[in-house]
């Protein structure tokens, strides 16, 4: 195998992937029709993180106005039927519109071909169409909002769905929209994954991102087209009276359940999985170690994508069989499993390393606490006893924020933070990165950790009005919600401001070893010349910090002694 | 003595940090699984956040310190802390499952009381045939429940019981519980059902021995023993009316019925009407009928609820709301 | 990848031959485009059964809860119409998959003959299908509300118009639950005789003193109609779109796209449409042929 010399550190311009960063994938091509018809993957990451991010700040608002709502009990800023409206809404848009898209379609987007050293995903043109039907699917659930508004919860339950609920087709319809985008984004994943790795590459010399949104593209593929289902079903109850929902006509409301959280739950995993994987990135690289366990995590991204499609039933321990609750929650605690190796491993790569508290590093650590906290209440809901007791409480509310914003939210900073400079040129100011982590972690606990208190004292949740008694605990949860919002801002701010005055960035600032730290950053437009040699992605050892470049280098050319194989 | 009873606390005082009081025979099962959960948690909480702590201060970036040469797996170790956790997870839903194969499982004989969930107000038909808002029960007897909705899915909960069961339309759904403590214990809904999902409360009010039947007995007569005006009022508040109706002219999910009776009012349609005891018995039975003009036509049915003599108490009851003449 | 894939692409970069017009600028090889777009295209086929079989689950559901409905109501149903779509699918099945033969060697002209001829049959199905819902909708066998039959005289089904009185059989074959009330012969309203109480008691009998037409005994019929109309549609939509897709393959057919070297498109397009005429043989005895 030709060797390819990827000696950066000595500024030849003749070496290959050695690219003047001014022309790069930003800057190939101008004008807004250039990017509405792009099919770079790199520029369509970019055009979901505006959008997604846009969704985010619209659900972040309605959170606010809940927050703000349930200062007191009864009436504060809102009637009843509006404060329904809010919780749905906040719930629907922050899962379709930010949440399940998020990761794949923009770090995954951006990534995975860089990772693969290739030139783009198996299906450019199909990607840019998963934009156009993530957009097109906005402007319905847009539109049900602006009608007037739904109060159903985002589970849309029948048979309230069915007979009430304000504007319940158009946002379903919406919804169903932003499927196909999920599908497709996870069929361009999965082939890119199978087909575009390059010469060497097997499955275990990946970086475990891959992994991750492989496990990831695997449950949109499959369980999203359940959900398509489910919603025309309740579509055609609205409009057609089939009455497949309705008891009256001999329908089974419980059924829509069930199929509504076949697909809900696995979808779960879609939001987590690709957080563990930026996790083992940014864990192995601000630690300079080598990822313990290389093989179980990889394993464990698999386990939890197969055996999520079959604990749906634990959402509804309250409703159904004894002998289908007692399935249900064993094979709940089965999938809390492979979470907990994750953990463990990611704690032995720390163990022995050399740990830079970088922004990423901090979201990363956060990530441990809270995601524990997170995933151990689902032991809670999990078992059938107590969760006869919590369920459908702000116990239930709280568990769900701490692996979503705990977990998936956290690391999506995290990865934000991480691949900013590779994506922007741009570094941001860390201390501002740092000092916003912190506020966030702190408005985090206080807004939801108190739910926990409420949710086992009793208090259901999606509830406009409450009893004197959790006063203290809505107050706690309201003033932790605006200290977010505020450390949300700070970001903001400084990210926006980076993008303008901040350092430009080196091609490793990090030290990662994974492949789009090879190239430019930004990277250009058809990011590598020849894939750079495959070794091992989390060996950092040929790896060495220049204080000129003000990033990593390479101490050997790549490829000059080939690395020890990645396990 | 229902007085008295009004006047009992809601039942507090050995609720911890985390659960409400135990008021019933299952809330003990609950508490030691909860608790036993909530230990091996903070365990483990404490353990990993702790040497992730420790880790960054051990480990922390030093000039010139290279990371330490460690292995890049350990099957031994990784088995075992797979393994660990595995079994404690066993644990913890083998005893969630005992616990739900109590409240699952009720005892042969128990006092059965019927229950009806509407949006937005529960109603609790004794053996007699009398309805209650709240749900009386007598001290140490299992009590089983036969509950339906009329409309959308509700959700019987009792903290104290540590009880919940989803009330799904078109069936019976049975649960049961024995409580052990007296007093007052709030059920609420919880399973979202609409605009007044979060005022669905009523009361389960647990009589000590020998005091169950001496309040039922009593209050199931009360139609006899009270005027019609009398037993209207306390239809009104008992049978779900109070819930949309008020009587001091504030408007509702329904009209008031503050001076309503006797004069004309329009309709949806536009049509005036005048409100007399046809139109209130037409609108008891079939309340989609004439509705008045600003409301929504959400009104439940009472036909077979209802006995005659009641509805007849009703319409007493709202005639003694009408503004006197001027 | 292969090596010697590897190898040919590092030579393409280098040495600049022509990259044949049909090969994207990220594959490196046309071998590696099209494997791709195969395992795509499976994927995609993978998703489409899954939805369907949500649908398969909800008859599954209703068939095992009321096994009556469905023996009962689907005597509606042409079974010579769907036998006839059955076989007008297949064939269309096989011209499609003629046609993805005629691509892989390069003759052009029966390529183009048999897309159009599939194409022809998409539509053939379609138009048994028009004719079937059109009888349906005369006869008011819709789901839900709308599932209001009428104009359905006794004789069991003997031609396109299926017909039956809703108080007697629709189909002498099955046995299943059928109303023993007397029928006059060619109406379909049936009256009580007994004249009706002033006032039921509480919470039991219908409501108003005019009697409505007595329902046959089997209630609910409208879930098998919905269920048809559900599958069915959902079926023909995807018909529909394999007919556009089926059109712009034979357009692009005409100007000669497709050759021995590149027939992606026919080929995944063929992929497509052979699970639609899958999932036709599925529908087909399960809706039409209850036993």
């Amino acid at each position: 195998m030709t060797a390819t010399t990827l000696s950066y550190g000595s500024h030849d311009p003749d070496a290959p992937n050695v690219h003047d960063a001014s022309d790069n994938y930003l800057t190939h091509g101008q004008g807004l029709r250039s990017w509405l018809t792009t099919t770079d993957h790199k520029r369509i990451g970019v055009m979901y993180l505006i959008s997604v991010l846009t969704a985010f700040f619209l659900g972040g608002v309605f959170a606010l106005l809940i927050r703000t709502e349930l200062l007191g009990p009864g009436r504060t800023i809102m009637d009843a039927d509006t404060y329904n409206q809010m919780f749905t809404l906040h719930g629907a848009v922050m899962i379709f519109l930010f949440i399940i898209p998020g990761m794949p379609a923009i770090f995954g987007n951006f990534v995975l071909p860089i990772m693969l050293g290739a030139k783009d995903v198996a299906f450019p043109r199909l990607n840019l169409a998963s934009w156009y039907f993530y957009i097109a699917g906005s402007v319905f659930a847009l539109l049900a909002i602006a009608l007037g508004g739904v109060d159903t919860g985002w589970t849309f339950y029948t048979p309230y769905s069915t007979q009430f609920g304000g504007q319940v087709i158009p946002i379903v319809f919406g919804v169903f929209i932003l499927g196909f985008s999920s599908i497709f984004t996870g069929i361009n994943f999965i082939v890119t994954i199978h087909r575009l790795r390059p010469q060497g590459m097997g499955w275990f010399r990946m970086p475990l991102f891959l992994w991750a949104i492989y496990a990831t593209s695997i449950i949109q593929v499959l369980a999203t087209p359940v959900l398509a289902i489910t919603l025309l079903l309740l579509i055609a109850e609205r409009t057609f009276g089939v009455g497949i929902f309705d008891p009256a006509m001999g329908g089974d409301p419980v059924l829509f359940q069930h199929f509504f959280w076949f697909y809900s739950h696995p979808a779960v995993y879609i939001m987590i999985l690709p957080a563990m994987g930026v996790m083992s990135e940014v864990i192995s690289v601000f630690c300079r170690k080598h990822i313990f366990g290389y093989r179980f995590i990889a394993y464990s991204s698999i386990a939890i994508a197969v055996i999520g499609f079959f604990v749906w039933g634990h959402h509804m321990f309250t409703t159904q069989s004894a002998v289908a609750n007692v399935i249900f929650s064993a094979l709940t605690f089965a999938v809390a499993i492979p979470s907990a190796i994750k953990v463990f491993n990611w704690l032995a790569t720390m163990y022995k390393g050399s740990i830079s508290l970088d922004t990423p590093m901090c979201y990363a650590l956060s990530f441990i606490g809270l995601f524990a906290i997170g995933g151990m209440t689902g032991l809670f809901l999990g078992s059938l006893g107590t969760d006869i007791h919590l369920h459908d409480t702000y116990f239930v509310v709280a568990h769900f924020h701490y692996v979503m914003m705990g977990g998936t939210v956290t690391m999506f900073i995290a990865a934000l933070h991480y691949w900013w400079p590779k994506m922007f040129g741009r570094m941001y100011s860390e201390r501002w990165g740092r000092f916003a982590c912190l506020l966030i972690f702190i408005g985090f606990n206080a807004t939801f950790f108190p739910m926990f208190v409420m949710g086992s004292q009793g208090m259901p949740r999606r509830y406009y009005n409450y009893m004197e008694q959790f006063k203290a605990f809505h107050h706690s949860a309201t003033g932790g919600s605006y200290f977010l919002a505020v450390g949300f801002v700070i970001m903001a701010v400084y990210l926006l401001h980076s993008l303008f005055r901040g350092r430009p960035a080196p091609a490793n600032p990090w030290g990662g070893a994974t492949f789009e730290w090879r190239c430019s950053s930004p990277p250009p437009h058809h990011n590598f010349d020849e894939p750079p040699s495959v070794g091992d992605c989390y060996d950092f050892s040929n790896l060495v910090y220049d204080k000129q470049v003000g990033g990593y280098v390479l101490k050997t050319p790549d490829g000059a002694g080939d690395s020890e194989a990645g396990r | 003595m229902t007085e008295l009873l009004g006047q009992l606390p809601l039942a507090a005082g050995e609720g911890s940090f985390w659960m409400p009081p135990k008021g019933s025979t299952v809330a003990l099962d609950v508490d030691r699984v909860f608790y036993f959960i909530f230990w091996t948690s903070a365990f483990f909480f404490l353990l990993i956040v702790g040497l992730a702590v420790f880790f960054v201060i051990r480990y922390r970036r030093r000039e010139g310190v290279e990371p330490g040469e460690t292995a890049h797996h350990n099957l031994a170790l990784e088995l075992t802390w797979s393994g660990i956790p595995l079994i404690l997870v066993f644990v913890m839903f083998y005893m969630g499952m005992k616990a739900m194969i109590n409240i699952e499982t009720p005892p042969s004989r128990a006092y059965e009381i019927l229950v009806t969930a509407q949006r937005w107000s529960w109603l609790f038909t004794y053996p007699n045939g009398y309805v209650d808002k709240d749900l009386h029960v007598p001290l140490d007897v299992p009590v089983r429940l036969t509950m339906r909705s009329e409309d959308v899915i509700h959700s019987f909960y009792v903290p104290s019981f540590r009880l919940k069961k989803d009330i799904v339309p078109g069936k019976y759904t049975k649960t049961w519980f024995c409580a052990t403590k007296p007093g007052r214990h709030v059920v609420f809904c919880a399973e979202y059902c609409g605009t007044q999902h979060s005022d669905m409360l009523a009361d389960v009010v647990v009589h000590p021995a020998g005091e169950f039947e001496k309040w039922l007995a009593d209050a199931s007569n009360f139609a006899d023993k009270l005027p019609p005006a009398e037993a209207g009022k306390r239809l009104y508040e008992v049978r779900g009316c109070m819930q949309c109706h008020s009587i001091d002219g504030k408007a509702g999910i329904g009209p008031s019925f503050k001076g309503v009776f006797g004069k004309k009012h329009a309709m949806t349609n536009g049509d005036m009407v005048l409100v007399d005891e046809n139109y209130i018995r037409e609108s008891i039975m079939e309340p989609q009928a004439k509705v008045t003009a600003g409301y929504d036509p959400v009104m439940p049915t009472y036909k077979g609820r209802l006995k005659d003599a009641e509805i007849t108490a009703i319409i007493e009851y709202i005639k003694t709301l009408a503004e006197p003449e001027k | 990848m292969s090596d010697s894939d590897s190898q040919r692409d590092r030579d393409a970069s280098h040495q600049v031959p022509p990259r044949p017009p049909h090969l994207a600028h990220h594959f490196a090889t046309s071998k590696q485009q099209f494997k791709s777009g195969k395992l795509g295209m499976w994927i995609f086929l993978a998703t489409e059964i899954l939805l369907f079989g949500g649908l398969f689950c909800a008859y599954a559901v209703y068939r095992s809860n009321h096994p009556e409905i469905f023996a009962y109501a689907h005597a509606y149903l042409d079974k010579t119409l769907g036998g006839v779509n059955t076989v007008v699918l297949i064939c269309s099945s096989l011209t499609m998959a003629w046609a993805v033969r005629c691509a892989q060697r390069d003759q052009q002209r029966g390529l183009v003959v048999l897309l159009a001829l599939t194409i022809l049959f998409a539509f053939g199905f379609m138009g048994i299908k028009v004719v079937e819902y059109e009888h349906k909708w005369k006869h008011g066998l819709l789901p839900g509300e709308r599932y209001r039959p009428q104009g359905l005289d006794d004789t069991p089904e003997s031609s396109a118009e299926t017909t039956a009185a809703a108080a007697s059989k629709p189909a002498s074959t099955t046995a299943a639950s059928r109303p023993a009330t007397s029928r006059a012969a060619g109406t379909f309203e049936e009256r009580s005789r007994i004249a009706p109480a002033p006032r039921g008691p509480a919470g039991l009998a219908d409501d108003a003193p005019d009697a409505k037409p007595r329902r046959p005994e089997v209630r609910n019929v409208h879930i098998f109609f919905g269920v048809y109309f559900l599958m069915t549609g959902l079926h023909g939509l995807h018909v529909l779109g394999g007919i556009v897709a089926i059109a712009w393959i034979l357009l692009r057919a005409r100007k000669g796209h497709f050759s021995s070297a590149y027939f992606t498109p026919v080929d995944l397009v063929g992929l497509y449409w052979h699970l639609v005429d899958m999932i036709w043989i599925f529908l087909f005895p399960l809706l039409y042929l209850i036993h």
